[in-house]
């Protein structure tokens, strides 16, 4: 892709639509929060206080407070770190893993690709949050573990991905050019093949992104992984739950809408990011 | 098969993925060298992994998934228990999606760029960013606290009005029905509609997405053109050939649809309280009731690979050309 035509999709990507624009906005926002988290908080994300407990968005505390007086604002911001930090994560051990997984399935065929297809096909046997849970148990209930367990989940995705376009590239002509130029099996997976499946294997990241953010906040609400008082946006909202039927709104809201809003960036991201590096799927 | 061979191995690895030593695990704290190596033979954990395996065949044929620790009793009892709970929270959700998905899907075509397309656009799009949990509470906060339309989100049914029916098949909507209650039905549809509700708008948005699809490639093919031309009326169209067409499609994405709903289940039982299998293997992980976990992770593979395989008969029925290689 010649610097033009990539200049002439960014503007694609971000005039035409303008939801990339907003989401890269948000996406910077978040970054930000996660980076400075605790400079940015307006209050100790761990300070309790119970003159103010359960006082509803007041201009001292925008987010109102929660059970114990903190700061909902404060604690939000503090946790983006720790969720995207574990989507994150997750999403890039199973980028690479699946990557290194498929590629190898998808060039060398047989017994490899008949392996670790049936391995994928055995995750997938499973419903994928079920498993988590089930992963979750077995190593252990810890932050660390919940990466791994959302790792596992996602890694058929990637790999199969992977797998399906080495396997369309294997006999074009450049990858026979470079067989002939002497390089071994490997070198021409590594330094022919795989940086041409980089590009789309970003957008499938950048989608996945945000069903790693619902999955790994999904097992943080049923009470896996981070413990209180951790500020983390699942376990924010399950604690935030036992109020809804008093009516004191903010204590689930603001972090389930963190949440939200952190999900909706990466879809839109990925969208955008397809826009720019697919044209012909542009809608 | 395969993949049911493959579940049972992956379950068994994780049962002997412990932490630490089992055997310790399982003697208890106050044990000594002595009674851990008893209780090792005893489970078998000093025979080779090969035999482990096959004793854990073996259990397994037998329906034997070992003893809870929090209730004490055999793990597929306590599953068996709670099992009609979950699927009758489910098969309303699943009854809901499709009930609203491929009538909305089936519109958007006909309609296409249409204000009921525009807007069946918006719902998948925003469903695909909002997580289960929060759309339960955001609804219980919005029919419960704001409205007062729905009940109050305590479980199956609210215990202090009303006693379950008779247990028949287990759903009390059902038994109530078979018991000729009518009270306690309204009561137990009630305590039903908002959980099935959450759980049923994450299976709408991809099965409204893949009808749209379906139904406008059915809609510009040769054939509707042709049943056009010769004068049929729209519906007889729309509704007997279309539809139709559409439909195997529409059956192939419900395979990802029930991975989705029995994953979002054990979310949705956290957020109203229903005491299904969800619920007990979610304080049977935060309880380290192991056993207990392994087995309701081993049914619900189960569960999906049979729904699997279901969806495969139904997709062979609705479409001869669809046909295993013998």
């Amino acid at each position: 892709m010649s610097f033009v035509t990539l200049a002439r999709n960014t503007r694609y990507a971000f005039g035409e639509n303008r939801l990339t624009l907003i989401a890269v906005a948000m996406l910077g926002i978040m970054v930000v929060c996660a980076a400075l988290g605790p400079l940015l908080a307006p209050y100790d994300p761990l300070m309790t206080n119970a003159a103010v407990k359960l006082a509803p968005p007041s201009a001292a505390h925008w987010f109102g407070t929660d059970v114990l007086g903190r700061d909902i604002l404060s604690r939000v911001i503090v946790a983006a770190r720790l969720d995207l930090g574990m989507a994150v994560s997750a999403v890039v051990l199973s980028f690479g893993a699946g990557l290194a997984l498929g590629a190898a399935a998808g060039y060398f065929g047989g017994w490899t690709d008949a392996i670790v297809g049936r391995v994928m096909d055995t995750i997938m046997a499973f419903p994928l949050f079920v498993l988590a849970m089930g992963i979750v148990a077995a190593l252990g209930n810890s932050v660390l573990n919940i990466i791994i367990a959302t790792m596992i989940i996602n890694l058929p995705f990637y790999c199969r991905f992977a797998r399906a376009e080495v396997n369309v590239r294997r006999e074009l002509g450049y990858v026979e050019a470079a067989r002939m130029g002497g390089n071994t099996a490997l070198q021409t997976l590594v330094n022919h093949i795989v940086p041409n499946i980089l590009p789309p294997m970003m957008v499938q990241a950048s989608l996945n992104m945000g069903w790693a953010i619902l999955n790994a906040a999904g097992l943080s609400f049923i009470g896996l992984g981070v413990r209180p008082p951790t500020p983390e946006w699942g376990i924010m909202v399950s604690e935030g739950a036992s109020y809804i039927i008093s009516g004191e709104w903010w204590a689930f809201m603001f972090p389930g809408a963190a949440l939200v809003a952190a999900v909706f960036t990466f879809n839109m991201l990925g969208d955008g990011l397809r826009d720019l590096l697919d044209p012909r799927k542009r809608v | 098969m395969p993949s049911l061979l493959g579940v049972v191995v992956v379950t068994f690895l994780l049962s002997h993925a412990l932490p630490g030593d089992p055997a310790a695990y399982f003697a208890g704290p106050a044990a000594n060298a002595a009674s851990i190596a008893s209780v090792r033979a005893t489970l078998g954990l000093d025979r080779p992994l090969p035999e482990q395996f096959l004793r854990y065949v073996v259990d397994l044929l037998h329906g034997n998934l070992g003893n809870s620790l929090t209730t004490g009793q055999p793990v597929l009892t306590d599953l068996a228990q709670r099992l009609p709970a979950s699927l009758e929270l489910s098969g309303y959700a699943i009854i809901f999606a499709v009930g609203v998905a491929v009538p909305l899907g089936v519109w958007s075509a006909m309609k296409a760029n249409g204000p009921v397309d525009h807007a069946s656009r918006v719902i998948v799009t925003v469903s695909a960013a909002f997580p289960t949990f929060f759309v339960g509470l955001l609804l219980v906060y919005v029919f419960y606290y704001l409205l007062g339309w729905a009940p109050e989100p305590v479980g199956r049914l609210n215990e202090v009005n009303y006693s379950p029916p008779p247990t028949i098949t287990g759903a009390y909507t059902v038994d109530a029905l078979l018991a000729g209650d009518g009270g306690v039905f309204r009561a137990a549809l009630a305590q039903l509609t908002l959980p099935a509700i959450s759980l049923g708008l994450f299976a709408l948005a991809p099965l409204a997405r893949i009808t749209r699809a379906a139904m406008l490639e059915a809609l510009g093919s040769d054939f509707v053109r042709t049943a056009r031309a010769n004068g049929l009326p729209t519906a007889k169209i729309v509704f007997t050939y279309a539809l139709r067409n559409a439909l195997l499609p529409i059956t192939s994405v419900l395979g990802m649809v029930f991975s989705f709903l029995i994953g979002s289940n054990v979310l949705i039982e956290q957020v109203f309280g229903w005491q299904g299998v969800g619920a007990y293997a979610v304080s049977a992980v935060l309880a380290s009731d192991y056993a207990a976990v392994q087995g309701f992770v081993l049914m619900m593979a189960v569960l999906y690979v049979l729904l699997n395989l279901a969806v495969d008969i139904a997709a062979t029925i609705i479409d001869p050309r669809v046909r295993f290689e013998s």
